[in-house]
């Protein structure tokens, strides 16, 4: 499949969750999907296309929450970036790691940095954090204040 | 059978990513592993958001002491692919050598201690005495043995002089001969053959589900390289080889990375022999706003870097992702079911740092440590000694 067909193929197959396709280069492509759909349509590419899953990547864009899914096409040279946005007062959406193991860190990375729940994540629990870090401060968050107040004056800098 | 779990880690202040592991065992068997990591955390990208755009390439070349450039290298790609622009013809070959340079000493290292895991001491100190040559040859060319702060948005900082070349093109041939031995080293060794292969194997479909990287997911027989599916730099206008191979054991994995270094001589030697005349920076200027991505090949898998620019001087968002990222959790398929002498060389395996390996201890249940980071190794060197035994014995 040359990268136009791929493109039609997945604008077909999920118009109805489709909202936008912002075709950047010859080798980037930002979909933004419905986020009730990204189990479908991850499922899609990875398993169907045999797709690569590079990452996810969470942003806190102030008035919502974004997550941008990576994926590569390595025949076609093409990397396909899924974008939801979540609202700020429902922050969840269903786990990719059932689907695939490539997205089990991520989430839970995501999780804990920014406060994500995900929905049928088979464990979880902290990645990166330390156990003492307080529940329910997210430090990727664009209110995230206590970096030079608490977090640096513990550690005696 | 009693459980025994056997914590592996955290802490080692040399190396590169801390990490914990928890092996549970059974005996002799591993039948169960967690892993822990973020001992380590720096917060490096909530830090890029408060630098400029300029600056975040030091910042993420602190990330990693061993393949210091390819942070670099994912982050200016990421800026450039905001605009999107092509970098200069010149800075695209210097920004090749360097990062070619970087894979041979990165893959000498790791080849040195898995060596001394093994048990051969003398493959461990040949390759840390070669890869000395190779810092000379970075240090020749940019200034630095390690972090060497070449790569900025729109090309690299410093030029190679003209009167260098000829120098570090003969001290590249002049470590040809020691790879060779090396590789003999491993390739022709039937005890090595005994110990590593069929140990810790990685399957081609775990590795699809793992989404794995770089040489662990090449030992596996599935061809993913970033140099090759997505070219950037000058890998697409030079002729070089990805290698692969098929098995996913330990044994595949070493014999991958000795036959890439060769591949790396090859492409550093055809870079500075045609050398391109001109410009090495295309004077970016402004960043406007939108995103960016940028993926190379490291010596350990694809490192991704992601940028979000508000059109302001500094990132709005900076995602990091390096190799060992997707890497690690493959233990989950490749330790479990394995004994706990084969346990170091295949954690090792991967390439990731080796803190967590020097730092093993093997507990029972209530707390009583058996073994140490020391002793793991000996033992397993003592395996290997064994096989050693075994099949002079059989001649």
């Amino acid at each position: 499949m040359t990268r136009n067909e791929v493109l039609k193929n997945i604008t077909a197959k999920f118009k109805d969750s489709i909202i936008d396709v912002f075709d950047k280069s010859e080798s980037r492509v930002y979909i933004e999907i419905k986020p009730e759909s990204i189990v479908d349509v991850a499922t899609y590419v990875f398993k169907d296309l045999e797709a690569r899953f590079n990452i996810a990547s969470g942003t806190d864009c102030r008035r919502h929450m974004e997550i941008l899914y990576h994926f590569t096409l390595e025949d076609i040279n093409l990397m396909v970036s899924f974008r939801v946005k979540l609202s700020k007062e429902k922050l969840e959406i269903a786990s990719l790691a059932p689907v695939f193991e490539a997205a089990n860190w991520i989430e839970r990375e995501m999780n804990e940095l920014l406060g994500i729940n995900f929905i049928g994540h088979p464990e979880l629990k902290r990645l990166l954090l330390p156990d003492e870090w307080p529940e329910g401060v997210y430090p990727l968050r664009c209110d995230y204040k206590e970096w030079d107040e608490k977090a640096i004056r513990d550690r005696g800098v | 059978m009693a459980k025994t779990i056997v914590p592996i880690g955290p802490y080692h202040p040399l190396q590169e990513e801390p990490e914990f592991f928890s092996l549970t065992v059974e005996g002799e068997r591993v039948v169960d592993i967690d892993v822990q990591i973020g001992y380590n955390h720096r917060g490096i990208e909530k830090l890029a958001e408060m630098k400029t755009f300029d600056q975040v390439p030091f910042v993420v070349e602190r990330i990693c002491g061993i393949c210091s450039t390819s942070h670099p290298y994912a982050c200016t790609r990421a800026i450039e692919d905001i605009i999107p622009m092509e970098v200069p013809e010149r800075a695209k070959y210097i920004r090749t050598v360097i990062a070619e340079g970087e894979r041979i000493h990165s893959h000498l290292l790791w080849l040195g201690l898995a060596g001394h895991f093994l048990g051969y001491n003398t493959v461990y100190m040949w390759a840390w005495k070669l890869r000395e040559e190779i810092l000379d040859v970075m240090e020749i060319l940019s200034g630095n043995r390690n972090n060497y702060a070449m790569f900025k948005p729109g090309g690299v900082r410093r030029d190679f002089k003209e009167e260098d070349i000829p120098g570090v093109l003969k001290k590249i041939d002049s470590i040809v001969p020691t790879l060779d031995m090396l590789k003999k080293a491993v390739i022709d060794d039937p005890v090595l053959h005994a110990r590593t292969k069929g140990i810790g194997v990685l399957t081609k479909e775990e590795s699809i589900d793992f989404s794995a990287l770089g040489p662990t997911s090449r030992a596996s027989g599935v061809a993913r390289d970033v140099r090759k599916d997505a070219p950037y730099g000058a890998y697409d206008k030079i002729d070089w080889e990805m290698i692969v191979t098929h098995n996913g054991d330990v044994f595949d994995k070493v014999v991958l990375r000795v036959l890439e270094m060769f591949e790396s001589v090859k492409i550093m030697k055809e870079c500075l022999n045609n050398l391109p005349d001109g410009e090495i920076d295309a004077n970016l200027k402004n960043i406007p706003p939108g995103e960016g991505v940028g993926h190379i090949e490291a010596p350990r898998g694809e490192c991704f870097h992601y940028t979000k620019s508000d059109g302001t001087n500094s990132p709005e968002r900076h995602k990091v992702r390096a190799p060992t990222f997707m890497n690690l959790p493959t233990y989950k398929a490749t330790v479990v079911g394995e004994t706990i002498s084969d346990a170091t060389i295949i954690l090792a395996a991967i390439d990731p740092c080796y803190c967590c390996t020097e730092r093993m201890a093997v507990r029972d249940t209530k707390g009583k440590q058996l073994y140490n980071g020391e002793e793991l190794i000996r033992l397993s060197q003592e395996r290997t000694e064994k096989i050693r035994k075994d099949w002079d014995a059989k001649r």
